[in-house]
């Protein structure tokens, strides 16, 4: 292979082709890679935003020992010949990130009891490992107005944490962008032009990047906590997208299409519009067999493989302990 | 020793023939007709000449680098947009003698081998945008912008660009993004502009005073400019004093006066107004920390503090400060360090682009705490919390507006803890002081 680059990530070490990034890197290592909230593998430009993703690089390179002065976006940064980087093993990269994390949740609504993401919510999943249990916010949290952004999506502002990922998404995915950010501070806010419609094909697809609940599925609102509904991997054939989703199931209805997505949380294969929210019927489908949500998931603890007889009988001892 | 405002009495000196006839644009002739780009690189490079923008980077070293081998266009921007509380010194020179930054951009173009150029203007200085129009339009009529001038071969359009209204569009690359016609965000670096800058191309930003500095250092050479000032501060600089002096202005130092003969002496601000005590000062712009008396007039060694890069950030932030962008605001014994701070922070939480989660969030954070301590609805607790706050931010950001929002906080929480106690402890006494303020503020 035409020279690797070796770069050593909490004591670990790994060789990669040039212009990887030391997310990417620490990905392939597999354990405790940097959280990303903003950063998408598959969307261009995304990253170096949420700053959740933070690490310490200690010795910048073989030829130049020194540390970066300050901690680095690790889904922005290169790696260099010899680079050794401290993530989980950095009190001060666990500090700030821990930081970041509080930052994020000062002005969110915390109301994850009757958010359609709880479950699936890469905020939830991040403040559990580097959230603290009460807040020192006590000022007046920031709130938007819903906003209709046609058919499909709603749009809950109070929820974003302004990642831009729609914002790419749209941009990259569909055939124009109808929405974007405006104003300024921590008064920006997602927002259509003029109340457009977001009702491009492929703009589903804003649903499945967005980290928190601010972009819902309406054909799916309030129907069911994800935890209790069973993910089975699904096809159709479709002229459009490669037909590959993950049908979720109550029974034998099919209350939700999504795109399927890695062990990183990011889409495979991102889907058309019609295979997201227009085909509901089992027999729209091919069904695969149940689709593996990692061991970490809250909604593996529902072992869908049996029929839901009562809760008490499928909640499996992980999940009692959460 | 007077550089840039030399000539800034004389009748006339805002238009072209005013200013030619007091040696203006020499230092194009010389240029293009003596000198070659390298040359020119290397004349900066001795003057020792240092950003005015506020970083005080050695701008001969971030001329040099540029990426001239890039085949791509290179691009020259000046950055005009001046929105620093505490800072005018820009716009003063560029409405009262204009053409030395026409002239400074066009031999510092020269010298990047940049054949358009852009002074990006703060959008809500219009007079400022129709006086440089009117000056470029001059020089074009001269012949020293355009095709071939003064018949060297060398090309160069320069465009004047109104701001977006931000004061994060004075950050170079969200600068850039708005030149772009894009939202003012600021970029994640690496790439720099030198390599990456404006439409991707190789670009070098400079301040308004850093290029005007230019001319002279062509006429007279690098180490004639090195020869004034002191250590690495070399030549003038140009301080907008404001706050409870006597002569509030813009005035041209030598680097290495020492700060109280600045603030007390009759050239420059005349000591503090209606014979009170001088209390604080913030030197640099609102975003360097603030100083208390005796750290400002004396550093911690008991050296007289000088007006220079080095002399005004000995100590570091224990105890000292920084040059910055010359923003020299003084604070008499009766102003309130925490209503300042509040307003500081007021300011960086509605100028914050909202991108980074640090600087988006911790801005607004701390804005609404200091404006509870300030209204007498403060906590002991809340002072440890802003350190905390601003802790959290530094460095954790995509631009330096984190860092200018955090210093303030934890400089005057350090060297002025006692005031915001007392604000917590004395609520009667801050409501009784704020309908004063009040009072005052609607007279
Ligand atoms: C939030 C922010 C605002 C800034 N505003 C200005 C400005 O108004 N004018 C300026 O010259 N530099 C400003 N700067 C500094 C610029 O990013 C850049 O460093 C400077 O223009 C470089 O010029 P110099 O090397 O000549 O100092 C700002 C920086 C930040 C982080
Ligand atoms: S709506 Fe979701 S995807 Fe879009 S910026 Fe906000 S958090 Fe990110
Ligand atoms: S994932 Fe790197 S900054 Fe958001």
């Amino acid at each position: 292979m035409e020279n690797l680059l070796k770069v050593t990530i909490d004591g670990k070490s790994i060789e990669v082709p040039p212009g990887t990034t030391i997310l990417q890197a620490a990905r392939q290592l597999g354990g405790n890679y940097p959280p990303a909230m903003c950063y998408y593998s598959s969307l261009k430009d995304t990253g170096g935003k949420c700053r959740v993703c933070l690490v310490k690089v200690a010795q910048t390179s073989e030829t130049n020992p020194r540390p970066m002065p300050k901690l680095v976006a690790s889904c922005l940064t290169r790696v260099e010949q010899g680079m050794v980087v401290e993530n989980q093993s950095s009190p001060e990269v666990l500090e700030a990130r821990n930081g970041v994390v509080e930052f994020l949740l000062i002005n969110h609504p915390l109301d994850c009891p009757v958010c359609d993401q709880a479950g699936e919510c890469d905020l939830q999943n991040l403040s559990y490992e580097h959230g603290t249990e009460g807040t020192r916010y006590e000022e007046q949290r920031r709130e938007f107005n819903k906003i209709d952004i046609g058919p499909y999506v709603q749009l809950h502002m109070t929820r974003c944490i302004l990642c831009y990922r729609c914002v790419y998404a749209a941009e990259q995915l569909t055939d124009s962008r109808v929405h974007g950010v405006l104003n300024r501070g921590d008064v920006s806010e997602i927002s259509t032009y003029i109340q457009n419609a977001i009702d491009k094909d492929f703009s589903g697809n804003i649903i499945d990047v967005c980290p928190v609940g601010a972009l819902t599925d309406k054909t799916y609102r309030f129907k069911q906590r994800v935890w209790f509904s069973k993910p089975f991997n699904a096809h159709r054939s479709c002229a459009k997208c490669s037909g590959q989703t993950i049908a979720w199931m109550k029974g034998d209805a099919i209350i939700r299409i999504t795109a399927r997505k890695n062990a990183f949380g990011e889409v495979e294969d991102f889907i058309c519009n019609e295979c997201r929210f227009e085909h509901k019927q089992l027999s729209d489908w091919t069904i695969e067999g149940p689709r593996d949500m990692g061991e970490d998931s809250v909604i593996s603890a529902n072992k869908y493989e049996l029929p839901v007889i009562s809760p008490a009988v499928n909640v499996d001892a992980k999940f009692v302990s959460e | 020793m007077k550089i840039l405002l030399e000539h800034i009495d004389k009748p006339g000196i805002q238009s072209i023939d005013g200013y030619i006839k007091n040696g203006g644009y020499r230092s194009v002739e010389k240029a293009l007709k003596q000198l070659s780009p390298d040359q020119l690189v290397e004349e900066v490079k001795t003057s020792g000449l240092r950003g005015r923008g506020g970083a005080g980077f050695p701008t001969g070293m971030k001329w040099s680098f540029l990426d001239k081998k890039s085949d791509k266009p290179k691009y020259l921007v000046c950055n005009a947009d001046e929105s620093e509380p505490g800072t005018f010194k820009d716009r003063y020179l560029m409405e009262h003698i204009p053409h030395l930054l026409i002239e400074g951009m066009i031999v510092s173009s020269f010298a990047l081998t940049a054949k358009t150029s852009y002074i990006y203007v703060r959008g809500e200085m219009m007079y400022i945008i129709r006086i440089l129009e009117k000056a470029i339009a001059e020089a074009y009529a001269k012949g020293y912008l355009g095709k071939n001038i003064l018949g060297s071969g060398y090309d160069l359009d320069l465009y004047v660009q109104a701001g977006g209204g931000a004061y994060i569009c004075g950050e170079e690359t969200a600068l850039l993004e708005s030149l772009e016609g894009k939202r003012g965000n600021p970029r994640n670096k690496p790439p720099f502009p030198a390599v990456w800058g404006l439409y991707g191309c190789p670009t070098v930003v400079n301040n308004v005073e850093t290029i005007a500095a230019v001319p002279w250092i062509v006429n007279n050479g690098g180490a004639a400019y090195a020869g004034i000032g002191i250590g690495k501060s070399t030549g003038t600089k140009l301080i907008s004093a404001c706050g409870n002096i006597n002569k509030p202005g813009v005035y041209e130092i030598e680097l290495g006066l020492p700060v109280e003969e600045f603030i007390y002496s009759e050239t420059y601000c005349g000591g503090i107004a209606n014979g009170r005590e001088l209390k604080a000062v913030v030197a640099g712009g609102s975003s360097v920390p603030i100083l208390p008396k005796n750290l400002i007039l004396k550093t911690a060694n008991q050296d007289a503090r000088l007006m220079s890069y080095e002399s005004l950030s000995d100590g570091g932030f224990i105890s000292g400060t920084m040059l910055g962008s010359g923003g020299f605001i003084v604070f008499d014994d009766q102003s309130c360090i925490v209503r300042n701070l509040w307003n500081f922070t007021r300011f960086y939480h509605h100028e914050s682009c909202g991108q980074c989660s640090p600087c988006r969030e911790g801005t607004g954070w701390m804005e609404k705490v200091l404006h509870r301590i300030e209204h007498g609805h403060g906590k002991l607790t809340d002072i440890d919390l802003l350190v905390d706050v601003a802790k959290k931010i530094e460095g954790k950001t995509i631009c330096p507006l984190g860092e200018a929002a955090a210093w303030p906080v934890a400089s005057a929480i350090r060297h002025f803890r006692d005031e915001f106690e007392a604000h917590v402890r004395n609520p009667e006494s801050c409501n009784a002081r704020h309908l004063h303020f009040e009072t005052a503020m609607s007279h």
